[in-house]
C-alpha cells in the first residue's frame, strides 16, 4: 500500500509498504528517520518515543496505516540542522549520554513532560519517564538533565 | 592464550610539563565526540546500518534445549517469493564452530543442539517479514533428548557428557595456608545467584556488505572487533584481510556482545547473494541471541576466632556454563581467586566449578565472576558477625585488606587497597531523613503508584558490603592495546587525529582518547577516526580496561609524537628537547616561554606514531591456584537504605552511598555516570532481575517479564570518588566501570534482611521471599536450602 504523512513539517510518501509495518518501521527504514529506536518493539522502553499529532505515543505500537494522513514529529524534527534544542542541551551538559540507544525517546518524553508541566518535582519527574528504559546511566544524570532543561525553558 | 610478554612496560617519558591546562584534556568533564549526534538522532548504531539493494537475513532456531537433529528440509523455505537464501551447516565454508576461549559453538547445528534458541538455518530475503516467514518453513525433525538443567547433575560422572571434553569446562582448586585450621566460631550457608541479562537496548544487529572479489566488510556492534574478525576469517575460510569490521554504533554491551552474534551469518548471506544483508535480532531473539551472567551455587564456611578475625573461608562454587564454553573459564578464575573477598584471610580452600547445561550459554556479563561471589562473601561477613554479636561493619574493619594484603592465590596487592577507608567514608555519609510519618508519599514508598501501602508495616532497613574486582586481563594472557597518533596543521592549525580499534559501548573511551591527546600534545583540536580493524587490536571493551589498555596505548604514542616534534623544535633552536614542551599548540622553552606556533613549526609535516601497549605481565594459576594472576585491583563500598513492605515483600531503594577509588578520574563526569549505572544493575539483581528458565527453556524473553529498574525504581546516589593513583597505570588510573556493580547488590540484600529478620540467602529477592513465605528463617541461623 502506499501512506502519505507528515514527519517534521514534511509531507512523505512511501511506497509498497506492507500493511503489518509499524510506525517505527516506516520511519526507519522507508523514510530516512533512523533517530526513533527499536530497543523493545513492544512499548516497554520508550526507545521509538515519537508525537503523533502532538500526542506522545511510541511508534512500535502504531501501525504505519493509522499514521496515514497525520503528522508525526520525530526526535530529528525538534531543532534545526545544525540546532540543539534546549533539552538536547541539557542532555549533553548532565552527561545523561552513555550509550544514546535511550536518548532519542527520552529527549521526546522530557519535551512533552516539561511542555505540560514547565516545573515538574522530582517524583513528576520519575513517574513521566518510568516508561523510558536507560541500562547505561541509572537515571540520576537523566533526572539532573530534566531539571536543567526545565530551568532553562523557564529563564528563555 | 598465550604468555605475556616479558618486556618492561614502556620507559616513563617526560609529562607535558605544566602550562596552561588545554582545553578538555584529561581531568575535565569534557563532551562526549559522540554526544551531539546521540542527542539529535543522527548517530548510526548498527540497527541503523541501511542500503538500497540490501537483504534482510533471520535465523532459523532450536525449540528444544537438547536434541538430535534428523533431517533439515528447506525446499519450502527456498519456494518463498523474495527468499534469495537458505543457508544450513554445509554451507559453513571453513570452520563448522566458533567461540571466544574455545570453539565448541557450531555456527550453524548440524547433529545436536544443546539449547533452546540454537541457530541451525538462515534465510535472506528482500523484506524481514518474508525472512521470517520463510524461516518458519525450514522443516527440521528433532529426536528430542532428556536436558541436562542442574549443574550438580552435570557434574555427575553417570550424566551424559554433553561436549567431548565432559561437562566440567573448568575447575579451579586453590589451596592457601594451613589445610585445616582451627576457629572458634563458624558460619555456614549456601547462596544462589539467578540468571542476570545484560539487558543492552541495542539489539543485535549490523550489515554485511560483500566486496565483489569474495572479501567482506562488516559493520556491527561489539566489544572487540580483532577477535570477531580471527573466528569470522576462520568460519568463513577468508583471510583476516579480507574480512573488514567497522565498529557501527552500539547501544549498550556489558559483556554481551563478547561472543558472536550476527556476525558469521550475515557474512554468510551477503556472500552467497552478493547483496549487502543486514540483520537485527527482536528483543525475544536478543535473549537467545547472546550470552548471560552465569547463574550460581555457592557453598560457603567462614572461620573466625572469637575477637572477629577471619581464620578460613571454605567454599565450593559452581557455575552454570549452559551449552558452550564462552567465557566461562575465565569467569571461574575470577570468581575463585577473588572469592574470599577484598580481606585478609589467612587460609582458604576454594573448588570452583564452570560446567556445561542445556541451559541458555553464559559469558560476560559487567563483574565477570566478581559478582556472585562478592553476594555470597558478603553474606557471609554479615553472618559471621551476627555469630559474633559484632557490628558487620566493625568485622569488615578489622580484617580489611591493605596494600600488601596476600591473596588467596598468594599475589600480594601492589596498589592501592583502602578497604576500611572506603567502608568507613559509607558508614559514616548522611542517613536520608527518616520516611515521612503521618501522611507519606505512596510515590515514596514501596509499591509506589500501585497504592500497595499507606505506609503500614514498611520497615526500613540498613546495609553494608565491599568488594574488589582484577582489572585489564589476567592468568598470562598477553593482553595489549594499540593506537596510532598523527599530528599535522592542514589548514594552519595543529590537530591531532587518534586511531584504535577500542570499542566505544557508552562507557565513554571516545572521550577519554580525545582528552588525553589533547594533554599529552598541548593541542585542542582532536578528532577520532572509526574504530575498525585497519589498525592493530585494541583487546575487548571488558574488565574495565580501555582506560588503562586503549588510553595508555595512545598516551604512549602521544609521547612518541610529541619526542619528535620536540627535537626537531630543539634542532632548529640549538636548545635540549628537555628544555622544550607542547602547550596550546605552542612549543614553549622552559627558559624563554612560547618560542614557535606548533602550526608553524609542522608546517606540510605529519608527524604519526603507532604504540602497543601492555600492562605488566600476570601468570597463570598453579595446580594449587597459587600465582600473580591478576594486574590489578579496584575496590569500592556501599551502603544501601530500603523501606520494604514486609507483608507484601515489596522493597523501595531509598537511598545508596557509594566511595570508589578509581586511582585518578581522567573525566569525572563519566565516572559518576559509570557508578550510578552500575548500581543500577546491581539493584536489578538484588531485587527483580532474573532470566526464568525452566526445563531449559527461557519463559520471560521480553522487556515485558524480564525487569530492569526504572527510574522510579533508582535512589538518589551519592559517590565519594577517591583518586589514590595505581602505581602500575597510565596516570593511576584503575577500571572503572565493574566495581558498582560488584558490592551494591549485597548491600541491598543485607538492607532488606535488616529490615526483615529474613536470611534472603538467594537473588534475586522476589516479593514472596522477602515477604517469608518461601523461607522463614530468620537471619543468623541455617536456612532451609535456598530453591
Amino acid at each position: 500500500m502506499q501512506l502519505n504523512l507528515e514527519v517534521n513539517g514534511q509531507v512523505l510518501q512511501a511506497d509498497d509498504v506492507w500493511a503489518g509495518e509499524s510506525l517505527l518501521y516506516v520511519l526507519r527504514e522507508r523514510l530516512g528517520c533512523p533517530g526513533s529506536k527499536n530497543a523493545c518493539e513492544q512499548g516497554e522502553c520508550g526507545s521509538c518515543s515519537v508525537y503523533l499529532d502532538g500526542t506522545l505515543v511510541c511508534s512500535c505500537l502504531v501501525l504505519a496505516a493509522q499514521a496515514e494522513g497525520r503528522a508525526v514529529v520525530t526526535v530529528e524534527g525538534l531543532a534545526g540542522a545544525g540546532l540543539l534544542h534546549p533539552v538536547q542541551e541539557a542532555f549533553l551538559a548532565a552527561g545523561a549520554v552513555q550509550c544514546g540507544f535511550c536518548t532519542p525517546g527520552l529527549i521526546v518524553a522530557t519535551h512533552d513532560l516539561i511542555a505540560r508541566n514547565p516545573a515538574p518535582s522530582d517524583p513528576e519527574i520519575r513517574e513521566a519517564l518510568a516508561g523510558n528504559l536507560c541500562r547505561c546511566t541509572g537515571y540520576v544524570k537523566i533526572l539532573d538533565a530534566v531539571r536543567l532543561a526545565a530551568e532553562k525553558a523557564a529563564t528563555s | 592464550m598465550s604468555r605475556a610478554s616479558t618486556a618492561p612496560v614502556a620507559p616513563p617519558v617526560a609529562p607535558p610539563k605544566e602550562g596552561v591546562p588545554v582545553q578538555g584534556g584529561v581531568g575535565t568533564s569534557a563532551l562526549r565526540p559522540d554526544g551531539v549526534p546521540k542527542v539529535k538522532g543522527e548517530f548510526a548504531y548498527s540497527s541503523d546500518m541501511w542500503d538500497e539493494h540490501m537483504l534482510w537475513g533471520a535465523t532459523v532456531r532450536s525449540p528444544h534445549p537438547h536434541a538430535c537433529i534428523v533431517s533439515i528440509d528447506i525446499t519450502d523455505a527456498l519456494k518463498h517469493p523474495g527468499v534469495h537464501a537458505v543457508l544450513t551447516h554445509e554451507d559453513v565454508a571453513g570452520r563448522k564452530t566458533f567461540g571466544l576461549e574455545r570453539p565448541d559453538q557450531p555456527v550453524l547445528a548440524s547433529e545436536r543442539v544443546r539449547y533452546r534458541g540454537e541457530p541451525i538455518a538462515l534465510v535472506a530475503a528482500a523484506h524481514p517479514e518474508t525472512a521470517r516467514r520463510a524461516a518458519e518453513a525450514v522443516h527440521i525433525d528433532y529426536e528430542v533428548l532428556q536436558p541436562v538443567t542442574d549443574p550438580e547433575v552435570a557434574l555427575d560422572a553417570a550424566t551424559v557428557a554433553l561436549h567431548p571434553s565432559g561437562n566440567v569446562v573448568r575447575h579451579i582448586h586453590i589451596a592457601h595456608g594451613e589445610p585445616d585450621p582451627e576457629a572458634d566460631v563458624v558460619a555456614e550457608a549456601t547462596y544462589e545467584v539467578g540468571m542476570q541479562d545484560q539487558a543492552f537496548l541495542g539489539p543485535e544487529s549490523g550489515l554485511a556488505v560483500p566486496d565483489g572479489s569474495g572479501g567482506v566488510d562488516l559493520y556491527v556492534s561489539t566489544q572487540w572487533l580483532h577477535v570477531d574478525r580471527e573466528q569470522l576469517a576462520a568460519s568463513l575460510a577468508l583471510a583476516p584481510e579480507e574480512v573488514r569490521i567497522t565498529l557501527a554504533g552500539v547501544g549498550g554491551a556489558f559483556g554481551a556482545r563478547e561472543d558472536l552474534s550476527i556476525q558469521i551469518h550475515s557474512c554468510m548471506l551477503a556472500l552467497t547473494t552478493n547483496r549487502p544483508v543486514k540483520m537485527m535480532y527482536s528483543r525475544e531473539e536478543s535473549f537467545y541471541g547472546h550470552v548471560h551472567r552465569h547463574p550460581a551455587r555457592l557453598n560457603y564456611i567462614h572461620g573466625a576466632t572469637t575477637s572477629g578475625e577471619l581464620v578460613f573461608v571454605k567454599a565450593r562454587l559452581v557455575f552454570d556454563g549452559g551449552a558452550y564454553a564462552s567465557s566461562s573459564t575465565a569467569v571461574c578464575a575470577n570468581a575463585a581467586t577473588l572469592c574470599c573477598g577484598p580481606y585478609e584471610v589467612p587460609n582458604a580452600l576454594i573448588d570452583c566449578y564452570a560446567v556445561y547445561t542445556n541451559n541458555p550459554p553464559c559469558g560476560a556479563m559487567r563483574g565477570f565472576g566478581a559478582v556472585q561471589a562478592c553476594f555470597a562473601y558478603e553474606s557471609q561477613m554479615d553472618l559471621l558477625a551476627a555469630k559474633l554479636a559484632m557490628d558487620p561493619v566493625e568485622l569488615r574493619l578489622r580484617n580489611a585488606a591493605s596494600t600488601g594484603t596476600v591473596t588467596p592465590t598468594g599475589q600480594k596487592i601492589e596498589g592501592p587497597a583502602p578497604v576500611a577507608e572506603l567502608l568507613t567514608r559509607v558508614r559514616d555519609a548522611p542517613l536520608p531523613p527518616p520516611g515521612s510519618p503521618g501522611t507519606p508519599d505512596i510515590r515514596e514508598l514501596p509499591g509506589g503508584v500501585s497504592n500497595a501501602t499507606h505506609g503500614e508495616a514498611v520497615r526500613r532497613g540498613i546495609g553494608h558490603a565491599a568488594g574488589y574486582k582484577n582489572i585489564c586481563y589476567s592468568e598470562g594472557f598477553d593482553d595489549y592495546a594499540t593506537a596510532r597518533v598523527r599530528l599535522s596543521a592542514p589548514a594552519g592549525e595543529p590537530v591531532v587525529e587518534v586511531h584504535t580499534a577500542a570499542a566505544e559501548v557508552g562507557q565513554g573511551v571516545a572521550t577519554i582518547q580525545l582528552q588525553i591527546a589533547r594533554t599529552e600534545l598541548g593541542v585542542e583540536a582532536a578528532v577520532l577516526r572509526p574504530a575498525d580493524t585497519s589498525i592493530g587490536s585494541s583487546g575487548s571493551s571488558s574488565a574495565s580496561r580501555q582506560t588503562w589498555m586503549t588510553g595508555g596505548a595512545v598516551k604512549t604514542a602521544c609521547e612518541a609524537v610529541r619526542e619528535r616534534v620536540l627535537s626537531t623544535a630543539a634542532e632548529v633552536l640549538g636548545a635540549e628537547p628537555g628544555e622544550l614542551y607542547l602547550s596550546n599548540g605552542l612549543v614553549m622553552s622552559l627558559e624563554l616561554g612560547a618560542v614557535y606556533s606548533l602550526a608553524e613549526l609542522l608546517g606540510d609535516t605529519v608527524v604519526e606514531a603507532t604504540r602497543e601497549y601492555r600492562h605488566a605481565p600476570t601468570s597463570p594459576l598453579d595446580a594449587n591456584g597459587q600465582g600473580n594472576a591478576h594486574a590489578g585491583f579496584a575496590f569500592a563500598a556501599h551502603r544501601a537504605v530500603v523501606d520494604v513492605d514486609v507483608e507484601l515483600g515489596l522493597v523501595k531503594v531509598v537511598d545508596i552511598a557509594t566511595a570508589q577509588d578509581v586511582g585518578m578520574a581522567l573525566n569525572p563526569q563519566a565516572v559518576e555516570g559509570q557508578i550510578e549505572g552500575g548500581i543500577a544493575q546491581g539493584i536489578g539483581l538484588a531485587l527483580m532481575e532474573e532470566v526464568q528458565v525452566i526445563d531449559g527453556v527461557i519463559r520471560n524473553p521480553s522487556f515485558t517479564d524480564y525487569l530492569i529498574p526504572t527510574s522510579l525504581d533508582m535512589p538518589p546516589v551519592h559517590a565519594d570518588v577517591l583518586e589514590l593513583g595505581d602505581p602500575g597505570s597510565p596516570y593511576g588510573v584503575k577500571g572503572v566501570g565493574e566495581p558498582p556493580v560488584i558490592s551494591s547488590t549485597p548491600a541491598v540484600v543485607a538492607a532488606v534482611r535488616a529490615a526483615t529478620g529474613r536470611a534472603l540467602r538467594r537473588i534475586p529477592m522476589r516479593p514472596d521471599d522477602v515477604a517469608g513465605l518461601t523461607d522463614r528463617s530468620p537471619a543468623g541461623e541455617a536456612p532451609r536450602e535456598p530453591r
